[in-house]
């Protein structure tokens, strides 16, 4: 038994026909074949599944497809201009941020939705946002780095929305 | 004409970067091929048994489901995984088949192996196989193991299945006679690397050419290519490894394991693509796992404080199977005891145990970590016990440069010859307690401050890398003037493909964008290595240089052909064939001249990175918690490539030992099940544990055995971890004489040891 859903992909309408048990992750992956987003765990821990429904990180594995429907769902596809990268990935790369980057999308994506928010977030903060996210890689000083030197982007941003 | 700036030693932005940070990373699952179909493997649920039936024809008959092969199916006897790394015949009967075929021996261990439509239906097919499994006892703990009676392997009649014999000089009466003599039993518990991006294969089989076709490979293509086309008796150049980008390896990921079998079989069998990506748990139960050695160790010293001899006898618990790389912890284990000090008698034995737990190989410092587990436990306890100051003790101890090189003490068997090549052991011994305030912080040595105890520890280690015997890189002039250059080297994360580009570009004197790296496929070089040992930078950098070399004669015979003079009367500079009577061909007037040229890189000697870590803890003596305070290492490189990407392994190297000693443990119940099997129970570090940690990587004596200079650097930092931390602990908790014996140094385990303190006894 599969339905019919519709919502918003990084701007786009898309759809998909969809078992009810499919994860929004494997959805996004394997039914729309936009692969920057990344399965780690599939038990909620890990982070790198980590997309913005409607504005909020969510964890793309403990999220079915089906409750997606008729949303507005952001992926680490549709945070850069074209092919320029973001300030926020932008940032990553200066500070070398990444190693394998198999968790990277995860991370842009839960800094994303808490610059948005809190564009002035403190370190403290911006560690235990990031502490919901698995990176065995850089051991974070310079992730930890890349979205505090990032946030002059989200504040001029907030500025000129205001 | 400006002089060139070189890029070697600049702080260079990855150029792995873009791709990734823009999500158009290329990871196993990313692969979609038409008509692919889904594995899923049925595991073993018993640490220790005999199956005495699989029923598979109720998984066969659901709807979508194409085929379910087990032993019966794959064929006896069923292929068994090889020992890539000093195998011995010896290893030969406790090899690991592909598919458990009578006996399994750990839980995780596959049994069946579904193929399907989806992974959904081909997970529900799972459920419906009926398996009879006869339950034995099983043993999971060293002392079990030892003691018996339960057997892995019953023809062998123990579970100790293999040992390594490893001398210095001989110890003779030295511990009757020497003035000062302690003996501790000391245990590294077992975890591992747990990479972010689980394993995954996906196989292609082309009936008409004959040709296999694998993504997801990592690590080491080329030996897999081998071990793969040997089990399905093909050429290997029929064979093809793809290796995309990799999540992560840290040694674990990417040796050969059953699915490297299992998979490509499934896809020639029914001549359809077939994908397999490992989930989580499959991950936690089937990852190599690592560590999980005891050891009894004594020390013999002078009464000043000179170490005299050590005498080591270890049993390493390597679970149910030898695998590709199981030899090596073993080995390093016994070798890496007397590290960068002076120990002129020595002598250590090993005994390989089997047990009912998942096989164990190389994870990031394999063996070091836990030898200066125990080695700087015991020297922080000689030392106190001798009234000597812990860094004096240290200094009396540490090899010279006068004493280097030092060859390593003897193992066998499977002898071989490695030397310690070169450091200034105290003096950046020296910098490191410098840059960690260590003479004014010692006042705070087990106070009491806010509720805590503070203490800290330093340890000095040696890193082994550049593994031999070669690596290749095959550089060819396009035609449009740059140069693209294939290499043998494995991208693991660690940002091979911009260092090599770095390396490359200083070699030909252009600029980074001139270059372009091809890595990834088993069909750009003859014969490759890949990523181990910390040897890409030395193994795959040289490489690139041999290679740039010729095709620079190359472009110099070619550049005088049209500049019509003889090859004397011409020279190279940045990217120009210049005469000396004026004339320059660029590199686009160059190409179409077979410019090209494949260089391999011999070596057998490795180098030593080397360095000191000093850590600053307060322990809440009634939580158990510790905190790292201040975290400060420093490192010999030897000759820095990318300062970046480097602190980014230091850094990240240092956070996964704190993770080893302080948080990961695959526990197991005596039945063999696995009590940590989700990263909810299985804790890794997270970005609020760790904050706070200072390295710096020096180039202070590059290594004298290859031109490059460079050291392996990408294991340094989580090498004296665990020895470093239970040392600190050590300090902090002194007035309840707390002394750490075993790993991790989780809160249960630390209140436990200040519950039971003599001090608090009579309290």
């Amino acid at each position: 038994m599969k339905m019919r859903i519709e919502f918003e992909l990084n701007g786009k309408p898309v759809s998909a026909e969809v078992e009810p048990r499919l994860t929004l992750g494997d959805c996004i992956r394997h039914e729309l074949l936009q692969t920057g987003t990344h399965i780690g765990c599939e038990h909620g821990v890990c982070g790198a599944c980590t997309v913005i429904v409607e504005g909020d990180a969510v964890r793309s594995c403990l999220t079915l497809a089906v409750q997606a429907a008729g949303k507005r769902v952001q992926t680490v596809e549709g945070l850069a201009n074209g092919d320029n990268l973001a300030p926020l990935q932008q940032s990553f790369q200066k500070h070398h941020g990444l190693q394998c980057g198999f968790c990277t999308p995860g991370f842009l994506m839960t800094a994303h939705a808490l610059l948005t928010h809190e564009p002035a977030a403190d370190e403290e903060r911006i560690r235990e946002v990031l502490s919901g996210n698995v990176c065995r890689c850089t051991g974070y000083l310079s992730i930890v780095k890349a979205v505090m030197d990032a946030r002059p982007a989200y504040q001029a941003n907030k500025a000129v929305q205001s | 004409m400006s002089a060139r700036i070189p890029l070697v030693g600049k702080p260079i932005e990855r150029i792995e970067d873009r791709k990734l940070l823009l999500g158009r990373g290329s990871f196993a699952d990313d692969i979609h091929r038409d008509g692919m179909l889904h594995a899923a493997i049925l595991r073993s649920s018993v640490g220790h048994g005999l199956i005495r039936h699989i029923d598979v024809s109720a998984a066969r008959a659901l709807e979508g489901v194409h085929a379910v092969f087990s032993a019966e199916e794959i064929g006896r006897p069923v292929p068994r995984i090889p020992v890539r790394l000093f195998p011995n015949d010896g290893m030969d009967p406790f090899r690991q088949p592909v598919i458990a075929d009578g006996k399994v021996r750990f839980v995780g261990e596959p049994i069946a192996i579904v193929i399907a439509d989806t992974p959904a239906i081909a997970e529900d097919a799972l459920e419906l196989i009926e398996v009879d499994i006869e339950v034995f006892p099983a043993v999971t703990s060293i002392a079990a193991a030892v003691a018996g009676p339960a057997l892995l392997f019953e023809s062998h009649g123990s579970n100790r299945i293999f040992g390594y014999e490893i001398r210095r000089d001989e110890l003779a009466d030295i511990f009757e006679t020497a003035a000062y003599t302690r003996r501790e039993r000391l245990y590294v518990h077992r975890h591992t690397g747990i990479t972010m991006e689980t394993r995954g294969v996906v196989a292609e089989w082309n009936a008409a050419d004959g040709y296999m076709r694998c993504w997801g490979a990592v690590k080491v293509p080329f030996a897999n290519r081998k071990i793969l086309a040997g089990m399905l008796d093909l050429p290997e150049d029929k064979v093809e490894m793809i290796e995309g980008n990799a999540g992560g390896s840290f040694g674990v990921r990417g040796e050969f394991f059953p699915e490297d079998f299992l998979i490509p079989f499934a896809a020639r069998k029914l001549g359809r693509p077939v994908k397999w990506i490992e989930d989580r748990r499959e991950h936690l139960l089937a990852i190599t796992h690592a560590r999980d050695v005891e050891c009894d160790i004594a020390i013999a010293c002078d009464g000043d404080g000179h170490i005299l001899g050590i005498r080591a006898d270890m049993r390493m618990n390597i679970g149910a199977y030898f695998r590709t790389s199981t030899t090596i912890a073993p080995r390093n284990v016994g070798q890496f005891v007397p590290g960068p000090y002076r120990v002129p008698a020595y002598s250590a034995d090993v005994a390989v145990i089997a047990s009912n737990k998942s096989p164990s190989g190389t994870y990031r410092g394999p063996g070091r970590f836990e030898a200066d587990f125990f080695r700087e436990r015991m020297l922080d306890l000689a030392a106190d016990d001798l009234g000597i100051d812990r860094v004096e003790f240290r200094r009396r101890n540490l090899l010279t440069e006068a004493e280097l090189p030092k060859p390593f003490p003897a193992i066998t068997p499977n002898p071989v010859v490695t030397e310690l090549d070169s450091g200034a052991y105290e003096h950046v011994l020296d910098l490191c307690l410098a840059k960690a305030n260590w003479a004014d912080k010692q006042h705070l040595q087990g106070k009491l401050v806010d509720g805590r105890y503070h203490g800290l520890a330093v340890c000095c280690f040696v890193e082994g890398g550049a593994a031999g015997p070669r690596e290749s890189a095959r550089m060819v002039l396009e035609d449009d003037g740059t140069i693209s250059l294939y290499v043998g080297s494995s991208a693991v994360g660690q940002g091979v493909e911009t260092i090599l580009t770095q390396i490359a570009a200083d070699a030909m004197e252009l600029p980074l964008d001139a270059i372009r790296v091809f890595h990834g496929s088993t069909t750009y070089v003859k014969e490759g290595w890949g990523s181990y040992h910390s040897r890409s930078t030395v193994m795959g950098g040289n490489a690139v240089l041999l290679a740039a070399a010729e095709i620079k004669s190359q472009m110099l015979a070619a550049g005088a052909g049209l500049l019509q003079c003889s090859g004397q009367e011409v020279s190279y500079e940045n990217g120009r064939v210049i005469a000396q009577h004026g004339g320059s061909v660029g590199l686009k007037e160059l190409a179409g001249k077979d410019i090209a040229f494949e260089a391999t890189f011999h070596n057998s000697k490795h180098t030593y990175t080397y360095g000191s870590h000093v850590a600053h803890v307060a322990v809440d003596a009634e939580t158990g918690h510790i905190e790292i305070v201040d975290y400060v290492a420093i490192e010999d490189a030897g000759r820095i490539i990318n300062p970046l990407t480097l602190h980014g392994q230091a850094v990240g190297s240092i956070v996964q030992g704190l993770g080893g000693a302080l948080l990961e443990h695959f526990v197991y119940d005596e039945d063999g099940q696995m009590l940590s099997g989700s990263l909810a129970d299985y804790l890794v570090p997270l970005a609020t544990d760790f904050p706070n940690i200072r390295t710096s990587s020096i180039e202070l004596r590059p290594s004298p055995n290859h031109p490059l200079g460079a050291k392996g650097a990408g294991e340094g930092g989580t090498i004296p971890v665990g020895g470093l931390l239970a040392n600190a602990v050590a300090a902090a908790l002194r007035d309840f004489h707390v002394q750490p014996t075993e790993l991790p140094l989780s809160p249960d385990r630390i209140w436990r040891l200040v519950q039971d303190a003599p001090a608090q006894s009579g309290a």
